[in-house]
């Protein structure tokens, strides 16, 4: 994949002033869906502003697919933005809204017409097109910022906080539209407080603390980097008090608590391949019951945790 | 292989054309916000105070001696459109419209859908100001055209009739909106400019203000480095100089209209250049 495929960040840097926005950030982000975790002030908005072009580095370069925000008439073509911002240009209907900003794109009547329609019937706004925006609930406006945002087809799609104020009908039906293009091939980049939602639908993470990208990639393998952290693996058998005896003839057990109801057990430890290939031999020689084995911190929010922690901030 | 001539024609009209397209496709977009809003209450009472002034002048029951003879009536509206109009309603009418055309979107948080739109920032600058132009036409080339029509009309529709079809009344009317279009295209590009330029424009347009206002007090030189020197050199009744004026020859229609536009294109290129390097920046994480 070259980097005409991706968004490259190189050695970029922001300051306000003297006021760190992010600082030496590399990224090569290729397409599928890329969560950007962090708390508040962690400097995500800032990167996702530069990513458009919308704030200029103040060291390093930004290219987007290969262009840069000198080639606006390219990059934007490509390029659709959902801001954190609930505003509107005043007076508009949610349909003026879009088509305008079509024919500003540069598209025909008929065509922006069209686009915009469906761009609304995407977020399932049709009903409410030629009403003024200032009047939609606050779910109908972040449903009409992204309409706008994927109604000229972008390769790009760039969302900061898009769940907010989605209730979960429309959160489910946001979601299934964003894996639908990142299926298509688009990359979505997607800034989010909400954890849960962007384990189950981020293909890799960029978790930003203080300005620094202090992680980045698939969750799972993010996870197993973390070598100070031991995994904790939790086990549903009929007999764990012999996987825990087992497992402390092993080096890499650091710790296992039985479950108060005998039926499992939860294992920390350091070397988690190794943890499977020794329950798989007791399964064997034992005749081990297994209902069920999962790692119980191998999700964004405990990776979130061990990186950022609470002393981050508020999420 | 070349590239011929023609297609470099063919290419260059192509893009013309498509920026064309999307200068229209900005100032549909502005027009509403020009004309409808609160924000523009001042900029009607700016427009509409001269002719509230000349209706209340053209219905209160004058008699001959108070209303004057219709040469005098001709010059009750120079004072009023080089007074008045121009150094007052089009000025702070302009600044209203034109310093807020990138101001006020930073101001609602709503700059970023035009930037994150695949428009050069240029054609931008250029469909904004194409569209504050047409709202401040409107407003004060209108105002203008009816304060004209308002200072005849005690004289009866017989003389009204005579003036605009026989006499010099057309060729004043014309003289007068064009007059006030070129300051609004003037005024606009200097105030699209302090907008982009300055944080707080109140400061920049209050020394333009005393800049324009003691001009006729200044060297002859110095009275030419002025927008309302060109204007009041276009207008066709000249007012009279008052005490401590210094006479400046006015300057002629066919160097001011030219040296007009050129200036304004080259404030509309410092424009572009300042909206270039805009960074939006109206909220963090």
């Amino acid at each position: 994949m070259t980097d005409e495929d991706r968004i490259v960040l190189d050695n970029v840097s922001k300051f306000y002033g003297e006021v760190l926005g992010v600082n030496r950030v590399c990224l090569s982000i290729p397409p599928g869906i890329t969560s950007l975790v962090g708390p508040n002030g962690a400097g995500k908005t800032t990167l996702l502003n530069l990513i458009c072009g919308l704030l200029q580095p103040t060291k390093g370069s930004v290219r987007v697919l290969g262009l840069t925000v000198d080639d606006p008439d390219l990059m934007y073509s490509k390029l659709g933005y959902c801001s954190q911002f609930d505003a509107f240009p005043k007076g508009l209907t949610g349909l003026e809204l879009i088509y305008g900003y079509l024919r500003v794109y540069g598209y025909g009547d008929q065509e922006a017409q069209k686009m915009a329609w469906s761009a609304l019937e995407t977020v399932n706004l049709t009903d409410a097109a030629n009403r003024k925006v200032q009047a939609y609930s606050k779910g109908m406006r972040q449903r009409v910022k992204l309409a706008q945002a994927i109604s000229h087809r972008p390769q790009i799609l760039i969302l900061d906080e898009p769940l907010n104020g989605l209730d979960p009908m429309a959160r489910a039906e946001v979601i299934a539209l964003f894996q639908k293009l990142a299926a298509d091939g688009a990359h979505v980049l997607i800034s989010s407080h909400i954890l849960h939602e962007v384990d189950m639908i981020s293909d890799r993470v960029i978790l930003i603390n203080n300005g620094y990208v202090v992680a980045e990639g698939n969750i799972h393998g993010v996870r197993d980097e973390m070598e100070e952290h031991p995994m904790q693996i939790m086990v549903r058998c009929d007999r764990p008090a012999a996987v825990a005896a087992k497992a402390f003839e092993q080096d890499h057990a650091v710790e296992v608590k039985v479950h108060e109801d005998g039926q499992g057990l939860m294992i920390r430890t350091r070397n988690a391949d190794q943890f499977y290939l020794m329950l798989n031999r007791i399964v064997l020689d034992c005749n081990l019951t297994v209902e069920a084995v999962s790692p119980a911190d191998d999700d964004v929010y405990s990776v979130y945790q061990y990186l950022i922690g609470t002393d981050g901030g508020r999420l | 292989m070349t590239t011929s001539f023609s297609d470099h024609v063919n290419h260059a009209w192509s893009l013309l054309s498509f920026w064309l397209k999307q200068v229209l496709a900005i100032m549909r977009l502005e027009t509403k916000k020009s004309f409808v809003g609160r924000r523009l209450i001042a900029v009607y009472f700016l427009a509409l105070a001269p002719v509230a002034l000349l209706v209340i002048r053209a219905v209160a029951p004058l008699d001959p001696h108070e209303l004057g003879t219709p040469g005098e009536a001709g010059m009750v509206f120079a004072v009023v459109f080089q007074t008045f109009v121009l150094r007052f309603s089009i000025f702070f009418g302009c600044m209203s419209i034109f310093t807020n055309l990138f101001r006020r979107e930073v101001m609602e948080r709503t700059l970023h859908f035009y930037l994150l739109s695949p428009v050069k920032r240029e054609v931008l600058v250029v469909g904004k100001y194409f569209s504050g132009l047409i709202a401040s036409i409107t407003f004060f080339v209108g105002s203008t055209i009816a304060c004209l029509l308002l200072v005849y009309l005690p004289y009866g529709g017989k003389y009204m009739e005579e003036f605009f079809m026989e006499g010099a009344g057309t060729e004043h009317l014309v003289t007068y909106a064009s007059v006030a279009a070129m300051a609004c295209i003037g005024y606009g590009a200097v105030f699209l400019l302090v907008g982009l330029y300055f944080r707080n424009p109140i400061v920049p347009a209050g020394l333009l203000l005393g800049w324009e206002t003691i001009n006729f007090l200044l060297p002859s030189f110095l009275q030419k480095i002025s927008v309302v020197h060109y204007l009041q050199s276009m207008c066709p009744v000249p007012l009279p100089p008052g005490p401590l004026a210094i006479i400046t020859e006015p300057t002629s229609a066919w160097v001011s209209v030219p040296g007009f536009i050129g200036l304004t294109i080259l404030v509309i290129l410092a424009s572009a250049m300042q909206v270039r390097r805009l960074e939006v920046t109206y909220g963090t994480d």
